[in-house]
């Protein structure tokens, strides 16, 4: 896999390598995290994409200068109608154990939520709209906690472990498929929320110029030292050319490519961080008495609850541990990108493409999620010029005007689906592990 | 007369377009109840299949019309449906030879079939992208409206106007026919009824004697048909764009789920219950009331429960809702 980097690398250049590579990390994170929860207990969570976006509402929630502004024009409502919430749900909890009629509960309950709700939108729709009018090309949110961004990775895992708790608490009973299609419909409304609550992140507006844990291209371009290093790097290159000038200019361009390649390489130590820390504590649970018992309640439910262990506690559990890491990877993401734009999760990229990951990689073993990870977003990026590669191998005799060449090769980016479909099932039917099966270690 | 017309401005708003968008995800719903209940497995391919169908249908009907024939004042897709249905089978049974069955033979768990299927999405919607393109496409020619608003306002006399278009008749009309058909073939035929045994018990069914290739035969035979014209109605209504078919999966296990999965019935109802209820919530009643309530209490606001933003996202909750309250759906589907 790194061999392949390297080759993007040399044949089309390093800062392309990088981004991937820095992708690459990102998906290992996010394949990690739904692991153990396939892996591990054998739940199936269709739901990445919603957590991927928490991690990202995260990011923009903590790093974002806040808007005093729009806090003055309706952040006191909206706190107002957090803790009305608040006093519904404890409300509704109180109620749950005090009636023990079911008809009165359920009246009790409907008439809290729809007064509640009636309650909150009087109090929210002035106070939203006037937020969003707050210079809306700008801001026209309430901003962030303006905290450093890394702060923020830790609040996107919480989060999503948060609302893993509630979806956990719903779905989790259910049987497999069901749970997939559940949690799926459940990210979508996650999603829905991000989008279309404008005075939260500015919605399908999306927020840009998000605060970075690494320098900045254009200052390094200014820096002493890093210019010194460049050329120090390229000393051989440049001693070949003779004008002061144009020695000057090449310099000049090296600077800017480094710059980039120099940030990235940034981005790449940070994830490598979080990715090598992640694998340690995963295979250390996965050998612990924990994740023994994780796999006794895997293959058979009923035994393993018969030997007393809390068969929906440790669903539970390993649900929300693995959200929370898929927020944790969807905030590097977002941090990675700078940017955070909610129209652009869709199932297609942030689900299913991750559950072949998992698949393709190798279920309960936390190296297959990684390897999983890489090779299938690199093939991911890379099927575009392969398969422009394979259209002209295979019509080289055809004509360039040809109609069914021009279709084919202007239809190329989407022979990537073809592919991984095709790996997907190929692995499916002839190695239904993955490619690095699971590894039982027996004492 | 303004209880008339808050009556006809609710038609024409809600109750037509939900009937519409109801019939076109029943018969989506139906496809993934049977594969449900038939095959046992949750097929995340819906959206594409019936998106592979409608290409056909669309393709079909641009070559129809370059040779000059149509339909008169009916779309010319119409006279697609059966070729775009033989195809459909067609690639639904390849499918099934070279993927499905080795894992129907082996008895894996559903689950993997599950993720087999989201192989199947892949590949149905390369091959989709690659043949037709991912753009915006419509082909709906012939008559478009069975009554405008004005010729309604003209002969009724009435301030509210009332839209028929064709296809909401068509597609309502069509849902109807081959929905009873169904019913018809799964309750009274011998094959139909030899079908439901092996849903319900596959051993007992194999017992006494019921050929298991046949009734996957039979059983993708109805899903094409169902999805491809359920397709085809949905395009004609709004347009072709594979995207969108891709998303319209989700309402479809919603209603599928909310009808009780393995219920052909149930899920036929489900289909209505999501459409309404994302019609009837994001409605803006303001004109509803201005009609029917004295002045005096006339509403300032739009008196729209939640914004049209949110209309996937009410299928979804109505779904969450019962999960919670009701986990085999309405009408007592399969324990899930």
């Amino acid at each position: 896999m790194v061999f392949l980097i390297i080759l993007v690398g040399i044949f089309q250049s390093w800062s392309i390598a990088l981004s991937i590579l820095n992708y690459c990390l990102i998906s290992a994170v996010m394949t990690i995290g739904a692991n153990i929860q396939w892996g591990y207990a054998g739940l199936i969570n269709f739901g990445i994409m919603g957590y991927t976006a928490l991690g990202g509402l995260a990011v923009v929630l903590i790093s974002v200068a806040p808007v005093p502004e729009a806090w003055n024009a309706g952040g006191f409502n909206l706190i107002l109608c957090l803790m009305i919430v608040t006093l519904m749900v404890t409300l509704i909890k109180f109620l749950l154990t005090k009636y023990k009629s079911k008809k009165n509960k359920i009246i009790a309950i409907t008439s809290i939520i729809v007064f509640g709700i009636l309650l909150i939108r009087s109090i929210a729709i002035p106070a939203i709209e006037s937020i969003e009018s707050i210079d809306p090309a700008k801001t026209g949110f309430l901003g962030g906690l303006g905290l450093p961004v890394l702060f923020s990775w830790i609040v996107g895992g919480l989060f999503a472990a948060g609302v893993a708790f509630i979806i956990g608490k719903i779905a989790l009973g259910l049987r497999a498929d069901y749970l997939a299609i559940a949690t799926l419909l459940i990210a979508e409304i996650i999603v829905s929320i991000i989008k279309h609550e404008d005075w939260l992140a500015r919605g399908v507006k999306n927020v840009i110029g998000l605060k970075r844990p690494a320098p900045y291209e254009i200052d390094l371009q200014n820096t002493e030292w890093f210019i010194n290093l460049v050329e120090k790097f390229n000393s051989t290159k440049l001693k070949l050319i003779n004008t002061v000038s144009e020695r000057q200019d090449i310099l000049a361009k090296l600077v800017i490519d480094a710059s980039s390649v120099f940030v990235k390489l940034c981005f790449t130590s940070l994830f490598l961080v979080v990715v090598v820390t992640l694998l340690i504590l995963t295979q250390r649970a996965l050998y612990s008495p924990w994740g023994r018992k994780m796999r006794a309640i895997r293959d058979n439910e009923i035994s393993a609850g018969a030997m007393g262990k809390n068969v929906v506690k440790e669903h539970l559990l390993i649900f929300v541990l693995g959200s929370a890491i898929v927020g944790l990877a969807g905030a590097m993401m977002v941090t990675n990108d700078g940017l955070f734009t909610p129209g652009s999760y869709r199932p297609m990229r942030y689900t299913f493409v991750i559950w072949v990951m998992v698949i393709v990689g190798g279920t309960g073993n936390n190296f297959g999620a990684i390897l999983g990870g890489f090779a299938v977003w690199f093939l991911w990026v890379q099927a575009a010029p392969m398969s422009i590669f394979l259209i002209n191998f295979f019509t080289v005799h055809l004509p360039e005007t040809n109609e069914l060449k021009i279709h084919l090769i202007n239809s190329a980016p989407y022979f990537r689906f073809l592919i991984i479909g095709i790996g997907l099932l190929i692995i499916m039917r002839y190695r239904p592990q993955g490619i690095l099966p699971e590894k039982i270690v027996k004492h | 007369m303004d209880f008339i017309n808050a009556i006809i401005l609710l038609l024409n708003f809600t109750v037509l377009p939900a009937l519409t968008y109801g019939s076109q995800l029943a018969l989506g719903a139906i496809f993934v109840t049977l594969i449900y209940g038939v095959l046992r497995f949750a097929n995340f391919a819906t959206g594409d299949m019936m998106s592979f169908g409608t290409m056909f249908a669309v393709l079909l009907t641009y070559y129809f019309q370059s040779l000059g024939i149509n339909f008169g004042i009916l779309p010319t897709a119409l006279l697609t449906i059966p070729f775009a249905v033989f195809f459909m089978i067609f690639y639904m049974l390849t499918m099934d030879k070279f993927v499905f069955s080795y894992y129907r033979i082996k008895k894996s768990p559903p689950v993997q079939l599950a993720m087999v299927s989201v192989g199947v999405m892949f590949i149905t919607q390369a091959i989709i992208r690659i043949v037709i393109g991912p753009s915006d496409r419509r082909f709906l020619d012939g008559e478009k409206f069975i009554l405008k608003a004005k010729e309604f306002k003209e002969i009724t006399g009435l301030n509210e106007g009332l839209t028929i278009k064709s296809t909401q008749i068509l597609t309502i009309f069509i849902t109807i026919i081959v929905v009873s058909i169904m019913f018809w073939f799964l309750n009274k035929t011998k094959t139909g009824k030899s079908m439901r045994a092996y849903s319900d018990n596959e051993d007992l069914a194999l017992l006494s004697g019921i050929d298991p290739k046949k009734i996957v035969l039979i059983t993708w035979t109805i899903a094409g048909i169902l999805a491809t014209i359920g397709g085809i109605l949905y395009g004609l209504d709004k347009s072709y764009r594979p995207f969108v078919y891709f998303n319209n999966m989700l309402p479809i296990f919603a209603a599928a789920i909310v009808g009780g999965i393995g219920k052909p019935y149930g899920a036929f109802l489900g289909g209505y219950v999501i459409a309404f209820a994302e019609i009837f919530l994001t409605y803006a009643y303001k004109k509803f009331f201005i009609y029917i309530l004295p002045d005096s209490l006339e509403p300032s606001s739009l008196v729209q429960l939640l914004s049209t933003d949110y209309k996937f996202a009410i299928s979804f909750s109505i779904l969450v809702i019962v999960l919670l309250f009701r986990p085999s759906g309405i009408f007592e589907g399969k324990k899930i």
